[in-house]
């Protein structure tokens, strides 16, 4: 009873601030910006929670930080392509294999771009994917754990940039590669490239239930660069558009050679046609190597296949399936508007926007209106598939986001502004500074159909002063502006971790209810779970010592272990007894060649440990997880490698 | 509930600051002096009762928490008591051993002591009872300070919990 009076009145608490909170917003709406306080609009009083949830690339971090809007508070960082201690994400024995390629291990990458998955075309909020750029990966993470998942590899690709975006039902997460390489890679000379490079676009299916990856197909593409990409929706869905530079197949001195062409290309790519010729049989299976990783949420372990065979698909063989659009400039970012009727390529050695119209394109195409072809792909007339340009007066145009009111949001990198523009009239509405030079902006669903335009956020390569400073490196900055009025506000300056290339938002309220608090104990289906801690043991297999143990406030059972002699390997599987929300317990041996580990209520990890020397080491918890933490800790004698010192495991004995 | 779960975990998680000061205080000391520092909070001295809370007999106590009636028929029902047991066995262990106190008290006789509606508002809710109830306010401070962890169990799950603890 006393609980729910309380639940009551906390709803009611609640719903009196969101009321609140929504005047303000009407007011700044018809009043203008400078009538209302910025630090109103961002703050979030202590306990309150934000609005919106921020996933934010974290570039050379390897991983995705998560963040709410409008605070700008950071709340977690998942762990997705990098080892990270924090968690033991990549040091323990089930997380190890999640960072499994074809070269090896290989325990980083670079982060660029997250998108929620999709159903027709909406926020859906099951999962979040992010390509590794260095080594092509491409990374499912779980919006209700927030963990990885799964990592699949991308053979015959490089600089996985144009990556990773979902179609409108996350059929597929696309892929593009941003170098092109031999296809398959061979000893051949560097200058030979023009002709024999090949640029694949892998098409990997999301299982609808599961969301298990498969790489469905690539098409194996004109050596070009594929620099951005994102998919058509509503009336353009089945297509997926990718804006390409280095048309001109340089291969040294990029910077100048690759600039030459006045216009360079966005591919246009009818997936469905090629997915209906792949069905039917189409396609030549080619020889490849790629790792897929998957993680088991009841075992809590990840386990790594390595694939043999992927299906290529050569664009000349499926006639209508693939069109270039001429477009200016060496265009970066590639985005299409909530109606799916504009495809936005912002040359990025352009002053101007360029807005292709797909009804403009389809009609093209239909009437074979082609300006000649690239190795076979037809190349549409520029003037025929246009359908207008922003005349910003900005330098250095590269992302495009949009709002639900018809406008859209153009960060300039050269320039440092975010322009504000109308789909349809072109016309410039606002400009706000950004500080400073900003890659990627980011509105809540605003590269989905229905977008929610109440804030967008710009992510800044240089900080320079806006911070203290510390020392020559800093955290790069982010600011947010508040967008529900006719002009954007900024409200608030905030630093981000790594290098936050795009960002990816919803409501809050579209995870908040799914976030899992703990993991059941009785779902646990780890090998060496300890489901009940008189099943705590300690197995000796030749040199390797197996120590089954369980965890609660405060301690390990068993926390005395004897009989463990240097050279052993000995793997502690730690399960967590605790069921309460936020209970981890921590686990850290002296001299331990790996991390401390983080085990979740319910979960078992395991650790690895190599003893080198005589003696009796300690371990203890990490997280401080209740009054008598400071006791959790527990003792293993090391007998020399010939000794005859009886394995034996006690707690409280 | 699950604002209360959230403002509950904030409470508890400055609860376990402000232990962290004492428990930095502690390290700076040898380990006789432990007894010295848990023995502290002026608030939590049993002000007249003699005996060990653990000894009480407290069975007009209903506790505090969503249990407000328990009837318990004449009979046993053994298929509940299997399933309680194994539940006890998998969440309760690691602190409860039936035959000597560990972590904390062993259940056995426990009906004795108290009533069925305590024992599990205490299996449901240890915060708030720890909080709130004065038997469960002492025990903590008996046991150590080793607040109890909540197992969140279901009220059917703790029932078949109460139903094996008659059989002990």
């Amino acid at each position: 009873m006393r609980k729910y009076s309380f639940y009551v009145l906390m709803l009611l608490g609640f719903s009196a601030l969101l009321s609140s909170c929504g005047n303000q917003g009407n007011k700044s709406a018809s009043n203008g910006a400078l009538s209302s306080s910025a630090a109103e609009k961002a703050y979030i009083a202590p306990g309150e929670h934000d609005e919106y949830y921020a996933f934010m690339s974290g570039g050379y971090s390897g991983n995705i930080t998560v963040y709410g809007l409008p605070s700008g508070r950071m709340f977690k960082e998942i762990p997705v392509f990098s080892q990270f201690p924090t968690s033991g994400y990549g040091y323990s024995e089930e997380t190890k294999p999640m960072l499994n390629t074809s070269f090896g291990f290989v325990p980083w990458d670079d982060a660029h771009h997250p998108d929620i998955s999709q159903t027709n075309g909406e926020l859906d909020g099951r999962w979040i994917f992010i390509n590794g750029n260095n080594t092509p990966r491409i990374a499912r993470v779980s919006l209700s754990t927030f963990e990885t998942e799964e990592i699949i590899e991308l053979p015959n690709s490089a600089g996985n940039h144009s990556s990773s975006f979902i179609t409108e039902n996350t059929e597929y997460v696309v892929a593009g590669t941003r170098f092109s390489v031999p296809v398959p890679q061979r000893d051949m000379p560097i200058n030979e490239y023009k002709g024999n490079f090949k640029g694949a676009l892998s098409f990997i299916s999301v299982d609808p239930e599961h969301g298990h990856l498969d790489l469905k197909f690539q098409v194996i593409m004109p050596g070009f660069n594929y620099d951005l990409a994102h998919p058509g929706r509503g009336k353009s869905h089945g297509w997926f558009f990718f804006t390409t530079y280095n048309t001109e197949e340089a291969n040294t001195l990029m910077e100048v050679n690759s600039s030459q062409n006045d216009k360079d290309f966005i591919a246009a790519i009818n997936w469905k046609k090629i997915e209906e010729y792949v069905n039917n049989g189409g396609g030549t299976k080619m020889p490849a190597e790629y790792a897929h990783n998957v993680y088991d949420e009841h075992t809590h372990t990840g386990t790594s296949t390595m694939n043999k065979e992927v299906l290529t698909v050569d664009p000349t063989k499926v006639p209508g399936a693939i069109f270039f659009l001429p477009t200016p400039k060496s265009p970066h970012g590639c985005d299409v508007d909530p109606t799916g009727q504009y495809i936005i390529g912002n040359g990025k050695l352009s002053a101007d926007l360029t807005v292709h119209s797909f009804d403009n394109m389809i009609a093209a195409i239909e009437g074979k209106k082609f300006d000649g072809d690239a190795y076979g792909i037809p190349i549409l007339k520029f003037e025929d598939v246009l359908a207008g340009v922003v005349k910003s007066g900005g330098l250095g145009p590269l992302h495009t986001e949009f709002d639900d009111k018809g406008n859209a949001y153009t960060t300039f990198f050269i320039s440092s502004e975010v322009v504000k523009w109308k789909l349809g009239s072109w016309e410039v509405l606002d400009r706000q500074p950004t500080y400073y030079s900003v890659g990627h902006l980011m509105i809540p669903g605003g590269n989905s159909a229905k977008p929610f335009g109440k804030y967008v956020v710009a992510m800044n390569k240089i900080t320079k002063d806006r911070y203290l400073p510390t020392g020559p490196e800093m955290e790069h900055s982010a600011q947010i502006y508040d967008i529900s009025g006719d002009k954007m506000e900024l409200i608030y300056d905030f630093p981000t971790h790594g290098e936050p290339h795009y960002a990816a938002g919803c409501p809050a309220d579209l995870l908040k209810p799914n976030s899992k608090k703990i993991y059941r104990l009785s779902e646990n289906k780890h090998p060496y779970a300890v489901l009940n801690p008189s099943e705590a043991k300690v197995v000796r297999e030749g040199n390797e010592v197996h120590i089954y143990m369980s965890t609660i406030r405060s301690h390990f059972t068993p926390d005395n272990i004897e009989g463990v002699k240097v050279g052993d390997k000995v793997y502690f599987h730690i399960t967590n007894h605790e069921q309460d929300f936020d209970v981890p317990h921590g686990f850290s041996m002296i001299g331990q060649n790996t991390s401390e580990l983080l085990v979740m209520p319910g979960q078992t990890k395991t650790s690895l440990w190599e003893p080198k020397k005589v003696g009796v080491w300690p371990f203890y918890c990490t997280d401080f997880c209740s009054a008598l933490h400071q006791e959790m800790q527990g003792y293993v004698r090391v007998s020399p490698a010939n000794s005859n010192v009886p394995l034996t495991y006690t707690l409280g004995e | 509930m699950k604002i209360v779960t959230r403002s509950l975990a904030i409470v508890f998680s400055m609860l376990l600051i402000s232990c962290g000061g004492k428990e930095e205080k502690k390290k700076e000391g040898f380990s006789v002096d432990r007894k010295k520092t848990t023995e502290k909070p002026v608030e939590t001295k049993p002000a007249t009762d003699e005996v060990p809370a653990s000894k009480r007999i407290t069975l007009d106590e209903k506790g505090v928490g969503q249990i407000k009636n328990i009837d318990l028929p004449e009979t046993i029902d053994d298929e509940m008591v299997a399933i309680g047991k194994s539940i006890y066995e998998t969440n309760c262990t690691a602190c409860h051993k039936l035959d000597k106190r560990f972590i904390g008290p062993s259940p056995r006789g426990i009906m004795k002591r108290r009533s069925p509606e305590w024992i599990m508002n205490m299996i449901l809710d240890p915060k708030l009872m720890t909080e709130q109830d004065r038997c469960a306010k002492d025990l903590l401070v008996e046991f150590n300070g080793a607040a109890m962890a909540n197992q969140n169990l279901t009220v059917e799950e703790t029932r078949a919990i109460l139903e094996y603890f008659r059989t002990l």
